[in-house]
């Protein structure tokens, strides 16, 4: 299973490359890493999706807390969280075979962004399953090119994902025992 | 009121206490330098940057301040690098503040630019890259202010030549603004509960103290805890002093080169109580079979430690001083009179095969030098060792009774770091004599401070241990490499020569029976003195657990009859 976290970093410079060293250094393997900015600009917002073989996110997420920049870290695995990931897919499409995949891509909710003589653009934003799907689907027309964001992640409603490390207050931040 | 960069850099650090820098000049850090000259700070011109991070590191370690060491940008800044890993193996605060070229020419391959906060940003605590004077001040603040707190470690300031030159308002920051730094304080209640339970059934229980312990200054917590619990104290390398030596709970060191019945105990224990340490392998041998029958309680102010080597059954994040004081209440008085017998039965065996036990054989042994030694110093000395056998039987004969007083590159096992840190922790304490214990591999990568130490007249007395080999390296050849001695053979310049070079009084030691006097010789001359001991050159140090193997697995030293000895 693999297990996703959220971070929430200050935006300064080499914070990205502070989380990157960190996980080689620690020889933590990860899957994706999204950044991105937030709604404050003096946070930016990260979305780790690790293979948790020999790791376990307790270990991550307090090595990431030994980054001063880091503010917040979350386990939404197996929370009510919801996971997205935007994909961009180019696929060989003859003006004959666009028929099937404009279908193909309305029964994922993808789009249509771009279309050319001899290919389109197909856009999908979905949980990494629905994605490999419509990839696999879109494949025998013959794909182009293909780019994927890795999830970001977003817990439902108001009650944050799980914060491992000893210690941590009720809501999240560390409000009790910690200066 | 308006300032350049230097002098805020320097008004900062006088706020922040510093009274001493070890460092050493060039291009990219000369306005630091030149303003230097305005401000009550001491500046030790050290002969390599590397010297300058291991007397900032002695200095830390002696005093529990920040220790502060400065170069300039390239390879100045390199030259801090081994200090740097060193010293965050340890945590031993220190900040570091190098040169870097003016801004606008990062990137550009400068000359002497070197991507100071890159090379050095997974061997810090943290580090910063100034390119503006209006950052100094609060940079200054929050690095002092994260060497020192939580576990503490080095920081790095690099900071651009612009920075240095330009002008800037000062104001001193009242306030530190670091939402994403929180050390932890206290252990939760539900924690402390848990442990105290396992605490009330244990049967066969051993502290683990670490150099935690020395670092949140929870000596007298300690104390109390194994007193009242009448639990046996295990100490790491560098948790040394934790508790005196000759408390009669004491087990002495642990792990690799530890006391036999403390890696018996330890083996044996049914709950392990860990204070500030954090399971090295040099502890624990191989993880799998470590204290197999033991539920394990761990106390410890870096969250990342917890289950990171050893699983534990109750973790206790918090600083250890406020864990022990909070957990006191909740812990009921027990005496192990049982456990403590057993371990008291392991500990005649080991005292049968002492080295120390062997008459006189006319040979120089290490370990008889570290025990006159300790007769005549006790405990009036700051004691720095280097790298290798002579630094585990220093760590096993000289009985240390109090913390602060013993310096010694444990994660990190730098060589070079005795003689130059010996002479750091002496700026700390002026009225006391710093010995260091040294191999003759060692001495020889920071030798180069022996100038530093006439400079400075430091009361420095080395002692170095010349068997003539790389010893360390030597037995595991000896044990693991069918004495196929590869690269370990050394030869040495006559050290009394090089000292008379430098103007140090020096002697050489070769029978058992000079040593007492050439101790007394140090210590009625004033200043830097150099003994040089000629020693066995083939002796090993047990017990030795080889890497990876059982704890309890230790190769031993072989009992030698008294009256073999005697021939
Ligand atoms: C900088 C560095 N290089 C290499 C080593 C590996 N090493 C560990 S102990 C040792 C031998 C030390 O020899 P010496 O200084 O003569 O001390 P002795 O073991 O003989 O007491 C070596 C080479 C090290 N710890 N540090």
């Amino acid at each position: 299973m693999r297990q996703t976290l959220i971070a929430t970093v200050e935006n300064k410079p080499g914070v990205l490359n502070r989380v990157a060293s960190l996980f080689r250094r620690r020889n933590f393997n990860i899957d994706s890493l999204n950044v991105g900015r937030t709604e404050n600009e003096t946070i930016s917002r990260m979305t780790i999706v690790m293979d948790p073989a020999g790791t376990t996110a307790q270990q991550v997420e307090a090595n990431l807390y030994k980054l001063v920049n880091v503010l917040d870290v979350q386990d939404v695995t197996d929370q009510p969280a919801v996971l997205r990931e935007l994909a961009l897919i180019k696929v060989t499409a003859s003006p004959e075979q666009r028929g099937e995949i404009l279908s193909l891509a309305n029964i994922f909710r993808a789009q249509i962004i771009d279309v050319a003589p001899d290919c389109v653009i197909v856009q999908v934003a979905a949980g990494e399953d629905k994605v490999d799907s419509l990839v696999e689907l879109l494949r025998p027309h013959g794909i182009i090119e293909l780019v994927r964001t890795g999830h970001v992640a977003m817990m439902r409603g108001r009650t944050p994902g799980i914060r491992h490390t000893p210690g941590a207050g009720q809501n999240g931040a560390y409000s009790n025992g910690y200066h | 009121m308006v300032k350049t960069g230097a002098e805020i850099l320097w008004e900062c650090l006088i706020r922040e206490g510093v009274e001493i820098v070890f460092g050493y000049p060039g291009g990219a850090i000369m306005p630091v330098y030149d303003a230097m000259l305005n401000y009550p700070v001491h500046h030790v011109l050290v002969r390599h940057e590397q010297g300058a991070t291991y007397m900032a590191d002695g200095y830390a370690r002696a005093t529990g301040k920040v220790g502060v060491c400065m170069a300039t940008s390239g390879p100045g800044a390199t030259n801090l690098v081994t200090g740097i890993a060193a010293a965050m193996m340890d945590s031993v605060p220190m900040v570091c503040i190098t040169g870097q070229v003016a801004a606008h020419l990062i990137g550009g391959d400068a000359f002497q630019e070197t991507d100071v906060t890159g090379i050095t940003q997974p061997i810090t605590k943290h580090n910063y890259l100034i390119t503006r004077a209006d950052e100094i001040a609060q940079v200054v603040r929050e690095a002092f202010y994260i060497a020192r707190s939580g576990r503490p470690g080095p920081v790095v300031i690099d900071m651009c030549k612009n920075a240095q030159v330009e002008k800037a308002e000062f104001v001193y920051p009242e306030t530190i603004h670091l939402p994403g730094y929180r050390p932890p304080q206290h252990a939760s209640l539900k924690d402390l509960q848990n442990a105290a339970a396992l605490i009330k059934t244990a049967q066969r229980p051993v502290i683990l103290a670490g150099h935690g312990v020395l670092k949140s200054g929870a000596m007298p917590e300690l104390r109390d805890f194994a007193l009242k619990t009448q639990t046996p104290v295990a100490m790491t390398l560098l948790g040394l002093g934790a508790l005196p030596a000759s408390h009669p709970l004491s087990l002495g060191m642990m792990g690799m080169h530890g006391e036999a019945y403390c890696n018996n105990a330890i083996q044996q224990a049914d709950l392990l109580l860990a204070f500030g340490m954090r399971f090295d392998d040099r502890v624990t041998g191989n993880l799998r079979t470590y204290a197999p029958r033991a539920r394990k309680i761990h106390v410890e102010i870096d969250p990342s430690e917890i289950h990171k080597n050893v699983h534990v059954d109750v973790p206790l994040v918090g600083d250890l001083k406020t864990v022990l004081t909070d957990l006191a209440p909740l812990i009921e008085p027990a005496d192990h009179e049982e456990w403590l017998d057993q371990i008291a039965e392991w500990k005649a065996d080991t005292e049968a095969r002492d080295i120390l036990a062997w008459a006189n054989d006319g040979r120089l042994y290490v370990s008889h030098v570290v025990r006159d030694l300790w007769q005549t110093m006790g405990q009036e000395l700051i004691l720095a060792t280097d790298v290798g056998q002579h630094q585990m039987w220093t760590a096993q004969y000289y009985k240390l009774e109090q913390p602060y007083r013993w310096l010694t590159s444990g994660g990190a096992g730098a060589m070079g770091y005795g003689f130059p840190a010996a002479m750091g922790a002496w700026f700390g304490h002026k009225d006391k004599e710093a010995w260091a214990i040294v191999g003759d591999g060692g001495f020889q990568m920071t030798q180069a401070e022996l100038a530093t130490a006439v400079q400075e007249g430091a009361n420095v007395k080395i002692a170095i241990m010349n068997n003539n080999f790389l010893g360390m390296v030597r037995q595991w050849q000896e044990f693991f490499f069918e004495k196929r001695y590869s690269a370990v053979n050394m030869t040495s310049p006559d050290f009394v020569k090089l000292a008379d070079a430098y103007g140090i009084p020096a002697r050489r030691v070769t029978q058992p029976e000079e040593v007492a006097e050439a101790i007394a010789f140090a210590r009625s001359t004033p200043g830097p003195v150099l003994l040089e001991f000629v020693v066995e050159k083939e002796e090993a140090v047990y017990p030795m657990v080889p890497a990876g193997a059982d704890l309890d697995a230790m190769i031993r030293r072989p009992i030698r009859q008294p009256a073999a000895a005697a021939n």
